[in-house]
């Protein structure tokens, strides 16, 4: 059974004072429902999550009491990769025909503030300062920096590259383009990463109506295929965030695994993406995914970003609607604004930051807290 | 004298002369965590034993936080008192890199692979006017190492 994409929606990504998360997931669900020309009864099932906005399955109140099955997901930043996995699941066992996936968030200004007990740990580790996302990222970038000789210059190219995008993406929450100078000398947050370098929480709502690939053409002339979706969780020896200790021997990180299981599901390899979305919540980790994802050697980013082929134009797009960076994080909503961006994309509706030369293989990856990858595989 | 109290009991020996760092090792497959875990992360075993980790070891990667975090930060500072800290993770010759504040907290003062030491701090006083402590790490060759 294959499983297709016939509609999506977005609520654009930023600051929208007059909605709640919650009414910007529900604006998404009627944007993706349009799109499809579908009507919420004729939806079987939902998944949907979000972090700090409320129980998904609220929804209903907004969109219709029709006694769907609607199933809550709450998985951190991977959060829309794991609803989507699950709608991608319910439909290929042959139980639904069609179904929704939807992610909301609405973050307060700032960090986020986990509290440890919800991930396991004590008091002590949030109370002494150590459990923020940003300093993990830092501190991951740091060392792999010095293991693969990446300097600064890539750092500032990814945020570069993610602003010049998101300055032609006009659902983009930072839509200026901001100069290489601009965020070389923003101010240092955690070394060695700067102001700039680092997305923000944010709020924004993202859907997708799934179908069985069989009947996917009544309804659409032009459906897309999720081809692979898998999530994997952190191994033995992988560094990942919220850990007071790590393990002296190395293993791949869960990106690897879920990379490499998609690519699998799918019959597919790097070599055949067109345009694809890293999980870039600072330029770190887009630089770090690139290698985990299989789109190049570790240590070679630094040469590929000089040489733009990491921009829309180039050979390997990334993050093409300006990423995370550019549209902030609302966790819930994330991973499914990754596979709106790689749909329009396929589709060639992406206007002004639209990749050239058709691309027919899409690839999204997210990762999220405590070491959680999901990677979603779409095709024409 | 000020009654001085571990933020959590079991992190590191204490009260001690030479204060080590705790943690725990698998009597099944000689994996070592921190803090102590009753359960084992490798193998899947349940059969661990505290073990002392060490007072000292070696820089691995490390950060800068240059501003103050929202709760769950819990110290006695305020958005003016509050003074960038180093982050680090430190690797024991117990064999685990653990996370932890560093006393430098400037980018000059900080390289992987430099000797770090452990050191218990003053970190807050709680409301009976104890003084909360923890651990940190510095440079194993600054004053009064």
């Amino acid at each position: 059974m294959e499983v297709a994409i016939i509609g999506m929606g977005l609520h654009r990504f930023g600051r929208t004072e007059s909605l709640s998360g919650l009414q910007q997931g529900a604006v998404a669900v009627r944007e993706a429902l349009a799109d499809a020309g579908l009507t919420w009864e004729q939806m079987q099932f939902a998944y949907g999550g979000s972090q700090d906005a409320g129980n998904a399955d609220s929804l209903v109140n907004e969109l219709g009491l029709t006694g769907l099955q609607f199933t809550n997901v709450w998985n951190g930043c991977a959060t829309g990769g794991s609803s989507l996995h699950a709608a991608y699941t319910a439909i290929k066992s042959g139980e639904y025909d069609m179904g929704v996936v939807v992610g909301f968030d609405k973050h307060p200004r700032g960090a986020f503030n986990p509290r440890p007990r919800d991930w396991g740990l004590g008091d002590w580790y949030g109370e002494t300062g150590l459990m923020l996302t940003t300093q993990f990222f830092a501190m991951k970038i740091q060392r792999y920096m010095h293991d693969h000789g990446i300097t600064e210059d890539a750092l500032v190219r990814v945020a570069e590259k993610a602003f010049q995008n998101g300055s032609l993406n006009p659902l983009a929450w930072r839509t200026r383009a901001l100069s290489y100078e601009e965020i070389a000398t923003s101010p240092m947050v955690s070394n060695p990463l700067r102001k700039y370098m680092f997305c923000n929480p944010g709020e924004g709502g993202a859907a997708l109506i799934l179908c069985n690939a069989d009947k996917a053409r009544q309804f659409t002339r032009k459906p897309l295929f999720l081809k692979a979706a898998a999530v994997r969780t952190r191994h033995y020896g992988s560094f990942e965030v919220f850990s007071p200790s790590q393990a002296m021997e190395v293993a791949d990180a869960p990106t690897v695994t879920a990379s490499r299981a998609a690519f699998e599901l799918s019959g597919l390899g790097p070599e055949d993406v067109d345009v694809l979305q890293l999980q870039d919540t600072d330029s770190g980790t887009e630089i770090i995914h690139m290698a985990e994802n299989g789109f190049c050697e570790h240590g070679e980013q630094e040469k590929l970003l000089r040489e733009g082929v990491t921009r829309i134009d180039g050979r390997l797009p990334i993050n093409t609607d300006g990423g995370c960076l550019a549209n902030g994080e609302p966790v819930g909503a994330s991973g499914l604004r990754q596979v709106y961006e790689v749909c329009l994309q396929l589709r060639g509706e992406a206007g002004s930051h639209q990749v050239p030369g058709k691309p027919a293989v899409g690839y999204t990856h997210v990762y999220g807290a405590p070491g959680v990858s999901g990677v979603n595989i779409v095709t024409t | 004298m000020t009654h001085q109290v571990p933020i959590q009991e079991g992190l590191f020996s204490w009260p001690a002369e030479q204060p080590q760092l705790l943690g725990s090792r698998c009597k099944n497959c000689g994996e070592t965590a921190f803090p102590a875990q009753r359960e084992c992360r490798k193998c899947s075993g349940s059969d661990t034993e505290v073990v002392t980790l060490g007072d000292h070891g070696t820089l691995w990667t490390w950060t800068i936080q240059s501003f103050m975090p929202k709760t769950p930060y819990n110290s006695d500072e305020t958005e003016e008192t509050f003074r960038p800290y180093g982050v680090g993770y430190v690797e024991m010759p117990g064999g685990v890199r653990v996370e932890s504040r560093l006393l430098e907290n400037q980018p000059d003062e900080l390289e992987i692979g430099m000797p770090m030491q452990l050191v218990i701090e003053p970190f807050r006083k709680d409301e009976a006017g104890n003084e909360i402590v923890i651990f940190a790490f510095r440079r194993a060759d600054s004053e009064n190492a």
